[in-house]
């Protein structure tokens, strides 16, 4: 378990609360619906903090603007990767934004073993840092247990 | 005096004989003109001295800030001069404020160096300010034309490409002035980072006046801080930083440090106002060249922002800072302990975060501006704000902002670390609640109690400042708002 005063992984918008159910879920979807937004959904068993590309489970969702049909996306990317991180994205294609302006964690694997830290001594007090996964120290998709 | 002596005397010759006339005779007082989309729009409130004509105040102040000087010179006919001097165009009485008149002034584009905060400054602040037949000027707003917009690369990060670096979207940031200030070790002052990233925060920072002192030399304070930076994201596994403040006494040892904030990793480096409008351009064509966000400490603005009838009001400076180039703003909390009535500072946060800042004149602003695209300037909040008012912030300022509890994370009676997971519990409850629909304004109270019932933290936070508010008269709001100092 992480050490952090969560025990996991805080990337994200809501991380520190307790677990959204899927009826909190779909509010916060309508939300960005509201806005505009499209919305994807995205898993990995690299949540690396500078890990960008978590691997895509179809398009961004850009015609679809029911949050009952991204519920169904999502139940289906839980389906496939139960033990993965998944993540909500909801993309704004306003100009001067084109961005992300919304994303959350949906899906965790039941024991999240988190990153250690490697120092590498250089010249005089510096030190060069590397953040490394433990879990992708074995192959992708047996990194959690499954 | 006579209606001839008021307005730009045309015949030639009588205009360039030598000795003193008054500054609308020499044309610097132009009622008619329209202004151009290239002009440079600048609005100042002046209170001329007694017996001096408002307008011709104003000519004085449209003269003294481009061509003029005191008395008449043969020279300007080798020039085109009508061109080069400024244009006052509007004179008005400021509502409720005896003595005191708004006045509008119109600049050439070819009176300004392109890309040159330095060069506009020393026009339109320079010896103006100091005039005597006024008691008191402050340049109000300025209007500044996309023409020399376009001349400023602007923020070298911005907060859109910011959010994208950092992984952190659809909540405002966190972030925590290390405290005390001044004399922690630099393995003390460490440990405070660490504990406030760790604890959920997404920053730290410097304060404004630690640079190099005895206490903690600045490799000190770089090695120490950056290894709890880099040990904090490994356990959280999200993105940290903390803004190495990389004010000194040359731009070498500024370059100097930003180096080695580079290379030990950092995000972020910090910059002071105090080191002036050419470093502050230097610096962020450095990030730039570095992929390095710029934070911007505001120290020393309020010797001349603050007094309403004299100095240069923040918007002008929140405009200069956009295009000099900063990532992040101190732009005022309106609830916390420092000086800003919350329209005002609200009109801050557009211009930092505006791509076309419309007239507003409750909010201060008095002309529209076109940012051209500009990068947007993330507005930091920072100074007495604590969790408890965590709905009051996101429904001022919304999601793009940097809210900064210092005294209300290390203050914290379990810790450090417990005042980190309040605010972020805080924050998270409240970004959650509102894209729900709920109302956080008048819930925003409930939805705190409510999440304290699973947060301990929190609920030691609540109990220790909730009650906690500032409710001093500012000294600084629209004269066009219902605020308290406008009901004189």
């Amino acid at each position: 378990m992480m050490s952090n005063p969560t025990g996991r992984l805080t990337q994200g918008q809501f991380s520190f609360l307790p677990d959204l159910s899927d009826a909190e879920i779909g509010l916060q979807i309508d939300h960005g619906l509201r806005q505009g937004h499209a919305w994807s959904v995205e898993y990995t068993d690299d949540p690396h903090p500078r890990n960008t590309y978590w691997e895509m489970f179809g398009m961004p969702m850009f015609d679809l603007r029911d949050a009952a049909g991204v519920m169904l996306e999502l139940q289906a990317c839980r389906q496939a990767f139960p033990n993965h991180y998944i993540r909500l994205l909801a993309f704004d294609a306003t100009r001067g934004v084109e961005s992300i302006a919304m994303c959350f964690i949906v899906n965790r694997p039941a024991r999240e073993p988190g990153f250690m830290l490697e120092r590498q001594e250089l010249q005089g007090r510096s030190l060069r840092y590397t953040t490394r996964g433990y879990a992708v120290q074995r192959p992708e998709g047996r990194r959690y247990g499954d | 005096m006579s209606e001839t002596g008021r307005t730009q005397i045309t015949d030639a010759k009588k205009r360039y004989s030598a000795g003193v006339l008054q500054y609308r005779q020499m044309g610097y007082w132009m009622p008619d003109y329209q202004p151009r989309d290239t002009d440079i729009l600048c609005l100042f409130r002046i209170t001329p001295q007694d017996g001096v004509d408002p307008e011709e105040a104003a000519a004085a102040v449209a003269g003294e800030s481009s061509t003029a000087t005191w008395t008449v010179v043969w020279t300007d006919r080798l020039t085109a001069c009508d061109s080069y001097r400024a244009k006052a165009y509007r004179v008005e009485p400021v509502p409720h404020q005896p003595g005191q008149y708004f006045a509008w002034v119109a600049y050439d584009l070819i009176l300004f160096e392109e890309g040159s905060i330095a060069n506009m400054t020393a026009s339109l602040i320079g010896n103006v300010f100091s005039f005597k037949p006024l008691k008191a000027a402050r340049l109000e707003d300025i209007r500044i034309p996309v023409a020399y917009v376009k001349t400023f690369k602007g923020p070298p990060t911005g907060l859109v490409v910011e959010r994208e670096r950092l992984d952190k979207f659809g909540r405002p940031l966190l972030g925590a002035t290390t405290k005390p200030k001044l004399g922690l070790s630099g393995r003390n002052y460490g440990r405070v980072i660490y504990e406030g990233l760790k604890g959920g925060l997404d920053f730290m920072k410097d304060d404004e006046n630690i640079n190099s002192q005895p206490f903690m030399h600045w490799r000190d304070r770089f090695l120490y801080v950056m290894d709890g930076v880099n040990k904090a994201q490994a356990v959280t596994g999200e993105i940290k930083g903390s803004y190495l403040n990389i004010t000194a006494g040359t731009m070498e040892a500024m370059y100097e440090r930003a180096e080695f904030a580079r290379d030990l990793g950092s995000v972020v480096v910090m910059v002071d106002l105090v080191v002036g409008w050419t470093a502050i351009q230097s610096m962020a064509e450095w990030c730039r060249r570095n992929d390095m966000l710029m934070h911007m400490h505001r120290a020393g603005h309020g010797t001349y922002t603050r007094q309403k009838n004299h100095g240069v009001s923040f918007r002008v400076i929140a405009k200069w800072l956009r295009l000099a180039g900063c990532d992040h703003l101190h732009a005022g909390t309106a609830v916390g302990k420092l000086e800003g009535d919350p329209l005002t500072v609200q009109g801050y946060y557009h211009i930092c975060r505006d791509s076309h800042t419309r007239t507003d004149l409750s909010r201060g602003l008095f002309f529209d501006m076109d940012w051209a695209d500009t990068r947007k300037v993330m507005p930091v909040a920072s100074g007495g704000i604590h969790a408890g008012q965590m709905h009051q912030l996101l429904h001022l300022f919304g999601d793009d902002v940097i809210l900064q509890f210092g005294g209300g994370t290390i203050g914290h009676p379990q810790g450090i670390q417990a005042g980190a997971v309040a605010n972020r519990v805080a924050l998270e409850s409240m970004v959650k609640a509102r894209n729900e629909g709920r109302d956080i304004v008048n819930e925003g109270p409930a939805i705190l109690r409510q999440a304290a019932r699973h947060c301990g933290p929190l609920q030691a936070a609540l109990e220790t400042w909730g009650e906690i508010s500032f409710n001093y008269q500012s000294t600084d709001s629209s004269d066009f708002a219902p605020t308290p100092s406008a009901a004189v």
